[in-house]
């Protein structure tokens, strides 16, 4: 596995591609700023969205039970798994003791962390993303770069390519509407030929045990409605308590994700309609070790909106696939070494600390600070390797101590040795685009001593 | 009012004109200004890379040198945030909060507690602004474009005083230039792009100048402009406001 710095390496050896991929996100932000800036009270809404997710990371336990409750009573069936190979299980035991084999799913980042396409499909299940950027990927056998724009990272030449190769296009088309027709085609055969229908979940009522998802194509609705098994898989965390809390998140959710008012389908699902199967899974999956972490568990707040990627600098000039996790950018960031602290350890030094995320996240996580967080939590837990510990040691003497430092400024001023972040030799990789600055023949201290200090102490 | 002056130890060793300018702006003001002969770095580049732990060594040094000071002025809102956030001490626990609460970015110290509105300064050239992401999103110098409430900038407020100074619009604002200490060299790729396009940006804009209030964005700039070769210099904010 690449880290993030060799894969963004690569990714930027197609110069005007990481143009056109940090276009296509900042188009997305100013959308979003647009639509934020429409509405005078919004820091107002995003301390409330925060307060209200605060208040449901305390009392989750009572929330679930609450929602758990009331969806029965409805006539949902409820699933609770630990982990995401249980989560996979269930999905697969619920085709299995109906014999069925083909199954539709529309957008769950959640099936991305589990897994569970790859797992079905080994099970001999036919799994069809309906999301058309994630049909998009799942033809080209590769993961999501974006929570909310799975496929943002590929040119209409590229799915041009892709659908010409699977879905019989012609060569060479790459009109949008010519392509998306052909997906519709494509994707109403194995809507109606669906045996069971895998949904998301935006936000669980605990009070009312109904759940909603949003989504911009109705890919969910038809699944679900066709289908006569509709399972929804959810994080724990999507509980909020009261049904007018939607008023609240809808608003906030679309304005961030693409800077839409509200998506197109805000569907709110009750009950299962006469003669339909409905689940409800929910997955705790690193969830509980996160909501126990202080540090980290406001990132249990998150709404998957997606703004924190497309503000994010990095993340529009290095692409999703860089992150090596399900979700990419600041939010994948403080996420993803909850899971595995090792595989992504690489992940929280993959930010400039900007704090822009921060800033547009509807829920207000402190993301760059749980960045800054891990960072030392890595340290702690003794990955850094021995060559960058040393180098770390060796400047931290330099650094905290005023008679090296001005020795090793003196000496290495002149050769440029002296910079404190270019920890380890790391010269050759500033120099590869940049220059240093032409070194002064003096120190501001060694000016200072002549034109100012009146001698009092020091030499 | 004693100012102690902090300057950061990439500016001492590198940049000693942007010390020797914020010193003479605050002179200027008629401030009684002295420079702590040992002072070395606030200790951010340990902390960002995880190593917040060896700090303590900087910590003390930075409340040894700065003891009996009533302000400490820094051209540096990076190191000043670093200062505000995690200056500790177990033993001057005191001491550490008192300079936590009493050290300022030289933009915001001359706006804020001396409440400058009329420099003395003409500097005529075409000029870019870049504001660094912890001077404007962590210490508040200015208003940010994620955020919806009303605009504002110390840093321009100061600029705007200056005679013949002509400020560009850029295309974006805000946008961090990619240095992030060893980000810069850890994930040389992306750092370098981001500097790249923020460059692009401001040449776009026709500028002879670009400057800002933090030695670290501009050095980073600075490496991508004499790389290309390009007329365009960098300049601190501390040097137009002290430029006759
Ligand atoms: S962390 Fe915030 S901005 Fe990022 S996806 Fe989650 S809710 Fe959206």
């Amino acid at each position: 596995m690449k880290t993030h710095s060799q894969a963004s390496d690569i990714f930027n050896q197609d110069e005007p591609r990481v143009d056109w991929h940090d276009e296509s996100l900042w188009f997305i932000r100013q959308k979003r700023d647009k639509a934020a800036f429409a509405i005078p009270e919004w820091e107002n809404l995003r301390d409330i969205a925060s307060q209200i997710k605060e208040n449901v990371l305390a009392n989750m336990d009572t929330y679930l039970l609450e929602f758990e409750e009331k969806a029965q009573q409805n006539g949902i069936q409820i699933h609770w798994a630990a982990d995401a190979e249980e989560h996979n299980q269930l999905v697969l035991q619920i085709l299995q003791k109906h014999g069925f084999k083909k199954m539709v799913k529309s957008k769950s980042m959640l099936t991305e962390e589990c897994h569970l396409n790859p797992f079905l499909e080994k099970n001999g299940i036919e799994v069809i993303d309906t999301d058309l950027g994630e049909r998009i990927v799942q033809l080209r056998n590769e993961p999501p770069s974006h929570i909310v724009l799975p496929a943002i990272h590929l040119k209409k030449q590229d799915v041009g390519d892709t659908f010409h190769e699977h879905l019989g296009t012609e060569k060479g088309a790459s009109d949008p509407q010519y392509l998306t027709e052909a997906a519709r085609q494509h994707l109403r055969e194995k809507f109606i030929a669906a045996d069971l229908a895998l949904t998301g979940v935006n936000f669980a009522i605990a009070e009312t045990g109904g759940f909603v998802v949003c989504t911009n194509e109705g890919n969910a609705d038809m699944g679900a409605h066709l289908a006569k098994v509709h399972i929804a898989c959810m994080g724990f965390e999507k509980i909020i308590p009261k049904a007018e809390n939607l008023g609240v998140f809808l608003r906030l959710l679309a304005r961030s994700a693409t800077g839409q008012p509200v998506t197109t389908y805000s569907s709110h699902f009750q009950k299962p309609r006469a003669g339909q199967e409905m689940h409800v899974i929910i997955v705790d999956n690193g969830r509980s070790t996160q909501l126990g972490r202080e540090d980290f568990r406001s990132s249990l707040k998150c709404i998957r909106c997606g703004a924190c990627m497309n503000t994010c600098p990095v993340y529009r000039r290095s692409g999703g696939h860089s992150y090596h996790s399900a979700v990419a950018g600041p939010i994948g960031i403080i996420l993803a070494p909850n899971l595995d602290m090792k595989k992504n350890k690489d992940l929280p030094f993959a930010s400039t600390l900007c704090g822009s995320c921060t800033n547009v996240c509807p829920v207000k996580i402190n993301i760059h600070e749980q960045i800054w967080k891990w960072r030392q939590e890595v340290i702690n837990e003794g990955y850094a390797g021995f060559e960058k510990t040393q180098g770390i040691k060796l400047m931290n003497t330099v650094l905290s101590n005023p008679k090296i430092y001005r020795f090793a400024g003196k000496m290495g001023r002149q050769t440029m040795r002296f910079a404190p972040f270019l920890v380890n030799n790391s010269l050759n990789k500033w120099f590869k685009n940049r220059e240093m600055p032409a070194p002064p023949k003096e120190s501001f201290r060694e000016w200072y001593l002549k034109n100012r200090n009146n001698n009092k102490n020091e030499q | 009012m004693k100012v102690g002056l902090f300057i950061p130890c990439y500016i001492d060793q590198f940049y000693p004109q942007v010390g020797i300018a914020t010193l003479e702006v605050l002179e200027k003001l008629g401030m009684d200004v002295s420079y702590p002969l040992n002072q070395t770095c606030c200790g951010q580049p340990m902390a960002n890379s995880g190593f917040a732990g060896l700090t303590k060594g900087c910590n003390a040094n930075f409340i040894e040198n700065f003891k009996g000071i009533d302000y400490v002025v820094s051209p540096s809102g990076s190191c000043v945030l670093h200062i505000k956030e995690h200056l500790h001490s177990a033993e001057n626990k005191e001491q550490a909060e008192f300079l936590q609460h009493q050290t300022f970015e030289l933009c915001e110290f001359l706006t804020d507690i001396l409440k400058v509105e009329k420099i003395n300064a003409t500097f005529e050239h075409r000029v870019g602004f870049h504001n660094s992401c912890h001077g404007q999103r962590m210490l508040g110098l200015s208003s940010m474009s994620e955020k919806v409430g009303e605009r504002f900038s110390k840093p321009l407020s100061l600029l705007k005083q200056v005679k013949g100074l002509e400020l560009a619009e850029l295309n974006r604002n805000d946008e961090c230039c990619g240095f992030g200490g060893t980000f810069c060299v850890t994930e040389e790729a992306v750092s370098v792009k981001m500097g790249k396009d923020r460059v692009a940006d401001h040449l776009s804009k026709k500028v002879e100048y670009i400057t800002g209030g933090d030695m670290s964005c501009l050095m980073h700039l600075e490496g991508i402009l004499k790389r290309q070769k390009s007329e365009v210099k960098i300049i601190h904010i501390a040097e137009i406001l002290n430029s006759k």
